[in-house]
């Protein structure tokens, strides 16, 4: 049974906080189909276009009939427990820190022999379930774990060191004013957090989630507004040290797209907040945070933005704010690259329509704040990247992923003219 | 006037005999401005943004980029702010002649029934209880509204509720008394606006942007230290930026005060 986690002691202010460490990071063009179906929390292996065969490790050709179709395919992610040992020392810093480690072979049912990550709770020779997961380089990784759920099971180090698990960890929650942060802190709460930050911009005009997130044990609210970086810049340097995991939630929406808006006001808005908004916090916040994705159980961990799904394809009734998100989308991927030789994960959690004033005019269905911080939860303690929260957000990125040309004109093509 | 008046006046200043008083907020991120439906376009805050600060940005100088909307802080509107103002000849604060920008200040007193009404609206009455007291208002005077409003902060300030913003302000005979009868250069207030936070529901809605932008006159808003001008006597300068046809603008407002008379008034 899994050692359940207790919440760290107060740090050590005589200790020297450790440094990140990596596990190995170079993969081949074929390995990252791996990485990319990890991203999204799935179990994916490369299966012959020819032949038919599930192959691993992922290779260039067809280990069976050497062909070059090899698409990436979700198959089943059961099999059984070969053989297992324990690494008890590495040339690898990262394994070296962590050992002992256990791994194995298991025989999985959809063909392959996998050698892979050993949850601390699989029996010998038993039945076991794969995750592909991403570990701390970012790249996918295998783990087995027992089919069923033991207690404190996500305690094991093994799996949390492939998790942003919230639990013992201090949230940052960017923005207090956004209807959807009462939810959001409550379900965090609820998954273990020890501590929820909330930023607080114009304390000087009210807003109803003030009382609400008030009444909230484990919330506390600080000024902070993401267009302005001094402020940023303040509880940065008050609360940098000790945020393991931020939500950037702030978002700046109007309806509207380039001609029926007729001026760049409201987009100036959407760019701030949306844009430059993350930009901000991400040079307020980043470095402290890089720093510290070793430091213990609660470690930093992930970086979590709140976008819509037409970031990805452009929705011409809220065109300009699109197009804002469009650009956050952009500057995560870049911040995923900078914070890559950290480990620390930037997770993004796409959204459809949201249920809000600025989508009332808007017939469901509709993201409703609970939906979207059960998502954000579930993708924490999975330790994904890339989540849609809701059907529409899963359809659009379905869409996408087929045909973002297709997407595209099924959402600009409009009405049918006279 | 004289050449000395002048050189009296600069050595009365130097002197102290003359104090100066700053009548302005400091321009700060977090300053309330006026909140509208949010459908509608918004007041910019005060943003400022490091362009280099000695650094590898620009080694020897620190500077700044700063960001606002003409009616952020404390501010002057200009005619062209309001409809009732648009075909008002030198309209915009590029336009405004010189001399409109110094001149002889009224300070009504309305702190002691702020206090008690966060309502409290400026009368006919009360003005003419004012000149009762103090003398009649002199044509082309800064009439300014004093209700100690500017020592509010935080939510206090705007002191927004779901039906609005609740903030004292002039009623529309009061604003037609200043502009028809005493032909007033401007009025100003310590508040958000030179309206009252209630002030949609009169008719015309928001009379002090209506009957002084209409007239030609000019608005003051978000004044601060007003406890430390006399009732008469003070002169006001309050030049807006030159901007092109800009509707108001941020501004430093300070007012000429006797020594004594300062002293007085603090007391």
């Amino acid at each position: 049974m899994t050692t359940p986690l207790i919440p760290p002691p107060r740090k050590d202010p005589q200790k020297r906080t450790v440094s990140p460490t990596r596990p190995p990071q170079m993969r081949s063009r074929a390995a990252l189909g791996l990485s990319a179906a990890a991203a999204h929390g799935r179990f994916a292996l490369q299966r012959c276009a020819e032949c038919g065969a599930v192959q691993y490790p992922p290779r260039d050709a067809c280990s069976s009939c050497l062909s070059l179709e090899l698409p990436w395919q979700d198959v089943s992610p059961l099999g059984e427990i070969l053989a297992e040992t324990t690494v008890r020392t590495s040339t690898k810093l990262y394994f070296r820190e962590r050992a002992p480690w256990r791994t194995g072979s298991v025989q999985l049912d959809a063909g392959p022999v996998l050698l892979c990550h050993l949850h601390g709770d699989c029996e010998p020779r038993s039945r076991v379930k794969l995750l592909n997961r991403l570990d701390r380089a970012g790249q996918g990784v295998l783990l087995a774990v027992p089919l069923e759920r033991t207690p404190t099971m996500e305690d094991d180090p093994q799996l949390r060191a492939l998790t942003s698990d919230p639990k013992h960890r201090r949230v940052l929650i960017t923005d207090a004013r956004n209807p959807n942060a009462p939810a959001l802190a409550t379900s965090l709460l609820a998954a273990g957090a020890a501590m929820v930050f909330v930023g607080e911009a114009e304390s000087w005009r009210p807003y109803p989630e003030k009382p609400l997130l008030q009444a909230i044990d484990g919330v506390e609210l600080l000024p902070m507004d993401v267009t302005d970086t001094a402020s940023v810049q303040k509880l940065a340097g008050e609360l940098g040290g000790k945020t393991d995991i931020l939500i950037n939630n702030a978002r700046f929406i109007r309806p509207g797209g380039v001609l029926s808006r007729g001026d760049t006001g409201f987009a100036r808005d959407e760019m701030e907040v949306n844009y430059l908004g993350l930009m901000r916090l991400a040079q307020a916040f980043g470095p402290a945070m890089c720093s510290r994705v070793s430091d213990g159980i609660n470690s930093a961990v992930a970086w979590v933005n709140i976008l819509s799904v037409h970031a990805l394809s452009n929705a011409p009734d809220y065109g300009c704010f699109s197009a804002s998100n469009a650009a956050a989308h952009s500057l995560s991927q870049c911040l995923r690259a900078e914070f890559r030789s950290s480990g620390l994960r930037v997770m993004n959690v796409y959204c459809g329509p949201t249920e809000d004033d600025w989508y009332q005019p808007l017939p469901p269905p509709k993201v409703l704040p609970e939906s979207l911080s059960r998502s954000v939860v579930q993708g924490l303690q999975q330790g994904l990247e890339e989540v849609y929260c809701g059907d529409v957000a899963k359809d659009v990125y379905t869409r996408f992923e087929q045909s973002p040309n297709i997407l595209e004109r099924e959402t600009t093509q409009g009405v049918e003219g006279a | 006037m004289s050449q000395a008046t002048l050189s009296e006046l600069a050595l009365q200043i130097a002197s102290g005999e003359v104090r100066i008083v700053d009548l302005t907020h400091t321009l700060d991120p977090d300053f309330p401005v006026i909140i509208l439906p949010p459908e509608f376009g918004q007041c910019a805050r005060f943003r400022m943004e490091e362009i280099s600060a000695y650094d590898h940005r620009g080694p020897a100088w620190k500077w700044h980029n700063i960001s606002m909307s003409e009616h952020t802080g404390t501010h002057f509107d200009a005619p062209s702010h309001w409809i009732s103002g648009r075909d008002v000849p030198n309209n915009s604060v590029d336009e405004i002649p010189p001399q409109a920008f110094v001149g002889p200040v009224a300070v009504i007193d309305c702190s002691a029934q702020a206090a008690l009404d966060e309502d409290f609206e400026l009368t006919p009455e009360v003005i003419e209880a004012w000149e009762h007291q103090h003398g009649r208002i002199a044509a082309d005077s800064w009439v300014l509204m004093r209700t100690d409003w500017s020592k509010k902060s935080g939510a206090d300030y705007l002191n927004m509720k779901s039906d609005g913003a609740h903030s004292p302000g002039p009623t529309p005979d009061a604003i037609r008394l200043l502009v028809d009868q005493r032909n007033i250069r401007g009025f100003g207030t310590e508040t958000v606006g030179t309206d009252a936070g209630q002030g949609a529901h009169y008719t015309p809605p928001y009379p002090a942007h209506f009957y002084l932008h209409g007239a030609g006159r000019y608005g003051l808003q978000c004044l601060a230290n007003l406890d430390q001008l006399p009732a008469t006597g003070a002169i006001l300068m309050a030049p807006p930026l030159k901007i092109k046809d800009g509707t108001g603008s941020p501004l430093r407002v300070l007012a000429m005060v006797p020594a004594a008379q300062h002293e007085g008034a603090q007391q």
